[in-house]
């Protein structure tokens, strides 16, 4: 197979630490070589003549992003989203890598349902997608779901998604059971009772507008449960979408104290505040809910210290028609795929001062450590799958739903402007992004509704 | 001043002097009441919609009666404002209404937001008469011209709303409007009623009506719902009626001319015993009566005075006879 070169790119490597000027070199779906520019680059590859070569001048060339929280609605929400539109978005947004969260219909809760959402995964053609189990039969926090037949399938990690398992003692044999196969469970925190019907932060918005608030401590009270849980079944504990400061604090002290657990933040929560809802638009209703300035500001310093391990889009596509509707009744959930990388890198590395490769790795080779994928996928050396992401952070762009791969225009970063543009993607070493432009399915039979 | 609001969806973002504009024309409007012909010509031609999501009888009546006094034609529309109804949403449902050639939409509905929602959707005016838990601007506007009636200076005036605060727009309203007269704002309750956290929009908390009973000026003694207490809220009616019900007892030790209001209905022997809401300090019927004027003066400034207001013939000014 002809060798495809990234010539005169940034090249950086979260996992090794690698961050200068280069060539990439993919041979055969995966990465042949890195050749630095003061190493002299990939001279002899590039003299190859059926060699491709990729000018990449100007722009971050980084392992493909693995998003270790996305919903892709199929089977049975297909008008939100369907897998073949959210591996499209996916790749659009550099991400290689996406962990599909089981809350569909039926939910995806034994081995037929999990290998359905690798086949069609494949089927589209576009990123690897990498389904994620329920910890319990229909999410119903019952019984435990079949995780040998899950894990057979290719489930990376169990979830019963938006529903937190209400029962300790569930919550302690999913824990328990999910450790014969080495998956973590990601545990949605929140207390229903303490949260009451809110739709928003608990705070001052809410107070003014007479609107039902969900509580920080509702989230944090689940997530020092589930932390005591973890610490005596010695289980891998994933907190999702943390967004209370009390929350991060725990985590930390979780860790500090040698708790097997790990913790995941979206943009959106470390970028926005309850403030967003003051005009009672749905496109900025998500659960848990934008918190307030100091909650933001811990999620900062708790992804600084790296309290906070992962940066997911919990990508919740919903049809326009859902959304519009009054603020109480829309459903919950943004889009994200498409704006994790620039939101990430726009708040983090352009606002904050983070340095770029520190914020790559909690989108690469962490969440590749937390799945199990770190052999073959999370970062550019040599022999790894070439998942690649060129990323172009020197120009503005002014966020657009009406642009978007995916189904969902329900974005809370429309109108805002950021860096870090997609420009090329490259998911086993072929290109499924070219120019910034999503390339056509290299199957035929693309299940598209 | 100029009136240029296209909209009345809340007391919030109004300044004084719209308060103030909004109360004076409510004044004008007051004398019509008094007429044989209660009627003037100021909307003449023009269409209210009286769009209510929720049971109302008494907001919904006093629009009509303010819409038919200002000439306009008054229809009323009753919806079902429950998510779970699989009908025309919120939005095809006003904007149903709207192409009928509506100039001003009066909208109910449980959600906090769904006023400012159809502000957002429709070209007519909105006007606000309650929406969830958030603002119930005109309700406000009447307790408040109430008060102005008996006591002309509002400013350090001393006002308990007590009851249910937290779920309530009257009281929000009536923060809002009273802090901007100058008025010190007292929200009374039970802690499961009136959260510490009120005192974040600069109100005095207290969870204990005899211990402030003696400093008020005006009470405005919220309904209380049932409902709250089967949802565990509140222990029971009976509880809540001792520690804060006006009775007969307690009025013997607030301010000679302390002055009660409710928003109504009024649950007799809870809120309020017979001998207070019947009492001389009562002015409960006059906010009903003082409602009519303020809806009037909202009407007409919104649809006639408003940026809207120009496209029309020129008006006359608020009670003059036709």
């Amino acid at each position: 197979m002809p060798k495809i070169i990234l010539q005169g790119g940034r090249l950086i490597d979260p996992e090794t630490g690698l961050d200068e000027a280069g060539d990439l070199v993919i041979e055969d779906g995966r990465v042949l070589a890195l050749a630095t520019a003061a190493e002299g680059g990939a001279a002899e590859f590039l003299a190859e003549e059926d060699a491709e070569i990729v000018d990449v001048t100007g722009l971050l060339v980084t392992p493909g992003l693995i998003d270790m929280h996305a919903h892709l609605r199929e089977p049975g929400d297909e008008e939100e989203e369907t897998i073949w539109s959210g591996s499209r978005a996916a790749v659009a947004g550099g991400i290689t890598t996406v962990a599909a969260f089981p809350n569909t219909e039926p939910a995806v809760d034994n081995e037929a349902s999990a290998e359905f959402v690798v086949l069609q995964g494949r089927r589209a053609g576009y990123a690897n997608i990498f389904p994620v189990g329920t910890v319990t039969l229909r999410r119903e926090g019952e019984e435990l779901s079949e995780m040998a037949g899950l894990t057979k399938a290719g489930a990376v990690a169990f979830s019963d998604a938006d529903r937190c398992l209400r029962s300790a003692e569930m919550m302690r044999r999913g824990l328990l059971y999910a450790k014969m196969f080495d998956r973590p469970v990601v545990a949605f925190c929140e207390d229903s009772d303490l949260r009451c019907g809110g739709v928003m932060h608990y705070g001052k918005v809410a107070l003014r507008h007479g609107l039902p608030g969900i509580p920080a401590v509702s989230e944090s009270i689940i997530v020092a449960r589930d932390i005591g849980i973890a610490d005596i079944t010695r289980g891998h504990l994933h907190i999702g979408q943390l967004s209370a400061a009390g929350s991060v604090a725990l985590v930390r002290q979780g860790k500090e104290s040698g708790v097997k657990v790990t913790a995941e933040v979206t943009p959106h929560h470390f970028t926005l505040t309850e403030e967003c809802c003051e005009y009672f638009d749905p496109n900025y209703k998500v659960l848990p809910p934008l918190r307030s300035q100091a909650d933001v500001d811990a999620l900062l310093e708790g992804l600084r210290d790296g309290t906070i391990d992962v940066i997911v889009s919990a990508h919740a596509p919903h049809t326009a028609e859902e959304k519009a509707v009054e603020f109480v009744y829309a459903p919950f959930g943004v889009v994200g795929l498409e704006t994790l990388f620039c939101a990430s890198y726009t708040t983090l590395v352009g606002k904050h001062g983070f340095d770029v490769g520190e914020v790559l790795a909690k989108m690469t080779i962490n969440p590749a450590r937390l799945l199990g994928l770190a052999d073959d996928r999370g970062g550019l050396s040599a022999g790894k799958i070439a998942d690649v992401a060129v990323f172009d952070v020197e120009t503005d762009r002014v966020i657009d739903p009406e642009t978007f791969e995916s189904k969902g225009r329900n974005t809370c970063f429309g109108g805002l402007t950021m860096r870090g543009n997609t420009v090329h993607t490259f998911v086993g070493g072929r290109q499924v992004v070219s120019e910034g432009r999503v390339l056509g399915a290299r199957r035929e039979s693309v299940a598209e509704y | 001043m100029k009136w240029d609001r296209k909209h009345l969806l809340g007391l919030e973002d109004l300044s004084r002097e719209e308060i103030i504009e909004l109360l004076d024309t409510a004044e004008g409007f007051r004398e019509v009441s008094t007429r044989s012909v209660k009627k003037v010509p100021a909307l003449r031609g023009r269409v209210v919609v009286n769009l209510f999501f929720e049971p109302s009888t008494r907001t919904r009546t006093s629009f009509e009666l303010a819409g038919a006094r200002l000439s306009a034609d008054v229809l009323n529309f009753s919806g079902s404002s429950s998510s779970t109804s699989k009908g025309e949403t919120l939005n095809d449902t006003a904007l149903n209404i709207e192409a009928m050639g509506v100039d001003i939409v009066v909208v109910r509905h449980s959600c906090s937001g769904a006023a400012y929602q159809l502000s957002q959707v429709l070209e007519c005016s909105v006007i606000n008469a309650g929406d969830g838990a958030h603002e119930h601007p005109t309700q406000a506007l009447l307790d408040i011209f109430t008060i102005r009636q008996r006591k002309p200076e509002l400013e350090g005036l001393k006002v308990a709303i007590v009851g249910d605060v937290s779920h309530s727009r009257v009281a929000r309203s009536n923060i809002w409007g009273l802090q901007k007269l100058g008025a010190e704002v007292y929200a009374v309750g039970p802690s499961t009623l009136v959260p510490n956290g009120l005192s974040r929009l600069g109100v005095k908390v207290s969870h204990n009506l005899d211990e402030v009973l003696e400093e008020i000026d005006v009470f405005n003694m919220l309904r209380i719902q049932k409902e709250r207490q089967e949802r565990g809220l509140f222990p029971t009616i009976r509880e809540y009626a001792k520690l804060y019900g006006l009775n007969g007892e307690r009025m013997k030790r607030v301010k000679e001319d302390a002055l009660v209001l409710h928003p109504g209905p009024i649950n007799r022997g809870v809120e309020l015993t017979p001998e207070v809401a019947d009492g001389s300090r009562s002015v409960i019927l006059d906010q009903v009566s003082n409602g009519l004027a303020v809806r009037m003066a909202a009407l007409y400034l919104v649809g006639a005075c408003g940026p809207q207001g120009g496209q029309v013939e020129p008006q006359r000014a608020p009670g003059e006879e036709s």
